[in-house]
Parts: structure tokens; C-alpha cells; sequence
């Protein structure tokens, strides 16, 4: 027997999906700032902070990234609220999502960071720049401009993993797949149609990025 | 009613991580073999197989590993065979890793001198003897380290795995927490036993990337 395809039955629900694409949309935009923030934060503390605190960025990057997303989303969703925490499906999906990419944004603008010559840091300095126009007129405007590629594919990389967060019912572009498939069992068709969604959208936040630094980091 | 102590939860979680340890070996291992076959038909310099590798690679790196999974889950099924979820998750963490690791190796392969090419062509080696003799025994050297890294990927990878109902070690957690209603013990085990499995492999591959930063 031959399975026939049939993308028409997608059609009435194509509100649905688009609403889930939005919420994705969003749901990325809104953590990648604020996951660049503490990432941002992180490094900074880390290289600069006093050691106490440092162990306690390397311990929390360290432990965001040798778990899994879901677990952490897991922890957060249904964990937490037993600590008197309690937190609605779309803010624990992007608190795990900002904490997730915060750790890993931490790291590599670390190194991006320590790749910066100790000569230019001495030339701020001794310009009478105060500490804060140092680091962030020399320090990290050098160390976003190096680590900007590695940063853009983490943002795609933590995109695709929102796709988790439909499992704490989460309302984004997975949760409405699931929910069309529930609806008119054409399960095949729409996740084929959602996973060449998120194709498109990692293709395209690849050349925004790109423009986007491109655009940033001008030679000058 | 049953009851569930501390040791009863942390043994159950045990026995679970067996699974999650049996499927990242088996996607791992699987996953290295195909991304072998793709990363010689990458460099091969037959167009028609480069570009199948490529957009093999794209597909594989651009989609959720989540959509992979349901793609494979109910795919292979409108064929008439029946799938089981351990056999959707093998293949799909097959298909994911092997895209990465191809690329990973790639970029090792590349960073072959040229010399090394144009010196093995010249001494008549074909092809796949050039790779098997000359390129991917300097290339692997480089390579140790991020492929270590990449493992780490691969064993959080098989978290997944648990939503199309393969019983390993999020699994295990989420049918715990919903037998014992201790969320936070569980799901604080549950990634305390993660960061054991995935800690020392990290750790491991920036030793190896240091000692290699070392020698040059």
C-alpha cells in the first residue's frame, strides 16, 4: 500500500501554525537579547570579577552546559513551582532559553575577551578612559567583532532547541505541529511542513545575522 | 499506596541511564560510520555526491532534532513497517550526529595542507588511499578533541528521544515525578546525573585541546 500525502488537509489550520511561528519568532528575539545580556554579564565577571564570583559563572555555565534543555526547561517548569516558585509556560520557556544561551554566550565571549591584546587595554588606560569606557569601548566592541560568527550560529543552534518548549505546552511553532496533528492525524505532512519551516528560518536568521554584522563591523 | 524513598528514585534514575548511555554509544558509533561515508563523498570532488552532502548536512543541522524525530517516528511508518520509538530514536541521532560530525571533520580535513594532496596524487595513490594513508591520519589528531566535544551534544541529544516515549533517563524522571509528585528532587537528579555523564567529556576535550595547543 502506498501512503498518499495530503498537504491540502493542512490548509484550515494554517492560523494555528502561523500563530506558533510568531511565537517562536518572538520567543527567539526575546531571549537571544536578553541571553546576550547575561552572557555579556558573565564574561565580564568572569574575567574581570572578583574569584568568587568567577567559580560561580564557571559553575553555572558549566552546569547549563552539560545538561540537557529540556531538563533545565523540566526543572524549571515543574521543579521550581515546588520551591514556591511558580511560573506561567511562556515565561519558564524563555527564562530556560535565556538562561540556556546565556551560558553558552558567556563562553564564547570569554574568549573573545581574552583574545583582545593587552597592549590595547594599556592604551585605554594610560588615554585616561575610566574602567567602563575600557571595557566597553575597547574590550568588547573587539571581542563581539571576534566572536560574532560563533554567536550568530548559537542563536540558530538555540532556535531550533525552542522547539522543546512545546513539551511544557508552550505555544510556539511545535506545540501548534502537534496540535494540527492531533486534530487531522496528518502527522507526516505537518511535520514535514514545520521542519522545512524552521530549514527556512535557520536559513534566514543565518544571512540576516550575517547582513546584520556585516552591517555592525564595518572595516573602517 | 506505593511509596518512594530518596534511594528508590535515585536507583529507578539509575537504571535508566543505562538506556540513555546505550542509545548515545549507539547513535555515537552509527553516527561516526555515516559521517565517514559523508565526509569521503564530501571531498571526493564528484559534484553530484558533494552536493547531496551538502544539502544532507544543511537539512540535518537546520531542523530540530525534535522534528527530526517525529519525522523518522511516523515516517518510516506510512512504508507499513512498525515502529518502535527505539527505533526512530537510533536512527534519527544516527542521522544528526553523522551531519555533524562530517562537518566537524571537514573542517579537519581542510586544514590539511595542500602540499599533502598534490604530494600523495603525485606519488600515484588513488583517492581513498590518499585519505586512508595520508590526509586522515593527520587529520584525526586534530580531530580528537572537538569530536569529544561533540559527544557531549550527542548524549543530551538522546533527552529527546524520551518525547516520542523511549524510556531513558527524562523519561524515567517525568514517570517518576508523576508516581512520586517530588518535581524537584527528581528533576534535580535527573540533571546532577547528566552533568556526571557529560562533565567528564567535557572536560576531556579541552584537555585534549590543550595538550594539542601545547605541541604546536
Amino acid at each position: 500500500m502506498i501512503y498518499k500525502l495530503k498537504f491540502g488537509d493542512l490548509l484550515p489550520y494554517w492560523d494555528v501554525l502561523l500563530w506558533g511561528l510568531v511565537f517562536t519568532l518572538v520567543l527567539t528575539a526575546v531571549s537571544t537579547i536578553a541571553g546576550i545580556v547575561v552572557g555579556t554579564l558573565g564574561a565580564s565577571a568572569r574575567t574581570f570579577g572578583p574569584k568568587w564570583l568567577g567559580r560561580l559563572v564557571a559553575a553555572y555555565v558549566e552546569l547549563i552546559r552539560n545538561t540537557p534543555f529540556i531538563v533545565q526547561l523540566f526543572f524549571i517548569f515543574f521543579g521550581l513551582p515546588a520551591a514556591g516558585v511558580k511560573l506561567d509556560e511562556s515565561t519558564a520557556a524563555f527564562l530556560a532559553m535565556t538562561i540556556n544561551l546565556g551560558a553558552y554566550s558567556t563562553e564564547i565571549i570569554r574568549a573573545g575577551i581574552e583574545a583582545v591584546p593587552k597592549g590595547h587595554i594599556e592604551a585605554g588606560v594610560s588615554l585616561a578612559m575610566t574602567k567602563w569606557q575600557v571595557l566597553r569601548h575597547i574590550i568588547l566592541k573587539q571581542a563581539f567583532q571576534k566572536v560574532y560568527p560563533a554567536l550568530s550560529s548559537q542563536i540558530i543552534i538555540v532556535m531550533l532547541g525552542s522547539a522543546v518548549v512545546s513539551q511544557i505546552s508552550a505555544q510556539d511553532l511545535t506545540y501548534a505541529a502537534n496540535l494540527v496533528a492531533s486534530r487531522n492525524f496528518r502527522n507526516f505532512e505537518v511535520y514535514l511542513l514545520v521542519a522545512l519551516t524552521y530549514l527556512g528560518l535557520a536559513m534566514l536568521m543565518r544571512s540576516l545575522l550575517r547582513g546584520l554584522g556585516r552591517a555592525m563591523f564595518k572595516a573602517k | 499506596m506505593l511509596q518512594f524513598s530518596f534511594w528508590d528514585i535515585l536507583s529507578n534514575l539509575l537504571i535508566a541511564t543505562q538506556w540513555t548511555i546505550v542509545l548515545s554509544l549507539i547513535a555515537f558509533i552509527c553516527g561516526g560510520i555515516v559521517g565517514l561515508i559523508l565526509l569521503f563523498m564530501r571531498m571526493s570532488q564528484i559534484a553530484p555526491l558533494e552536493w547531496f552532502t551538502r544539502i544532507y548536512i544543511e537539512v540535518f543541522q537546520g531542523t530540530p532534532l525534535l522534528m527530526q524525530l517525529f519525522l523518522f517516528f511516523f515516517g518510516i511508518a506510512l512504508f507499513g513497517v512498525e515502529v518502535s520509538a527505539w527505533t526512530a530514536a537510533t536512527a534519527a541521532l544516527t542521522f544528526w550526529t553523522s551531519a555533524f560530525l562530517a562537518e566537524i571533520w571537514r573542517g579537519c580535513v581542510e586544514s590539511i595542507p595542500r602540499g599533502q594532496w598534490e604530494a600523495s596524487s603525485s606519488l600515484a595513490l588513488s583517492y581513498i588511499e590518499q585519505m586512508r594513508y595520508v590526509i586522515l591520519p593527520q587529520a584525526s589528531r586534530i580531530a580528537v578533541a572537538p569530536t569529544v566535544g561533540f559527544s557531549v551534544q550527542v548524549v543530551k541529544g538522546t533527552a529527546l528521544a524520551s518525547i516520542i516515549g523511549f524510556v531513558e533517563l527524562t523519561k524515567a524522571g517525568t514517570m517518576l515525578n508523576n508516581a512520586t509528585f517530588r518535581p524537584f528532587v527528581v528533576y534535580s537528579l535527573v540533571a546532577l546525573i547528566y552533568f556526571g555523564l557529560c562533565f567528564p567529556l567535557s572536560w576531556c576535550a579541552k584537555q585534549i585541546e590543550g595538550r594539542l595547543n601545547v605541541a604546536r
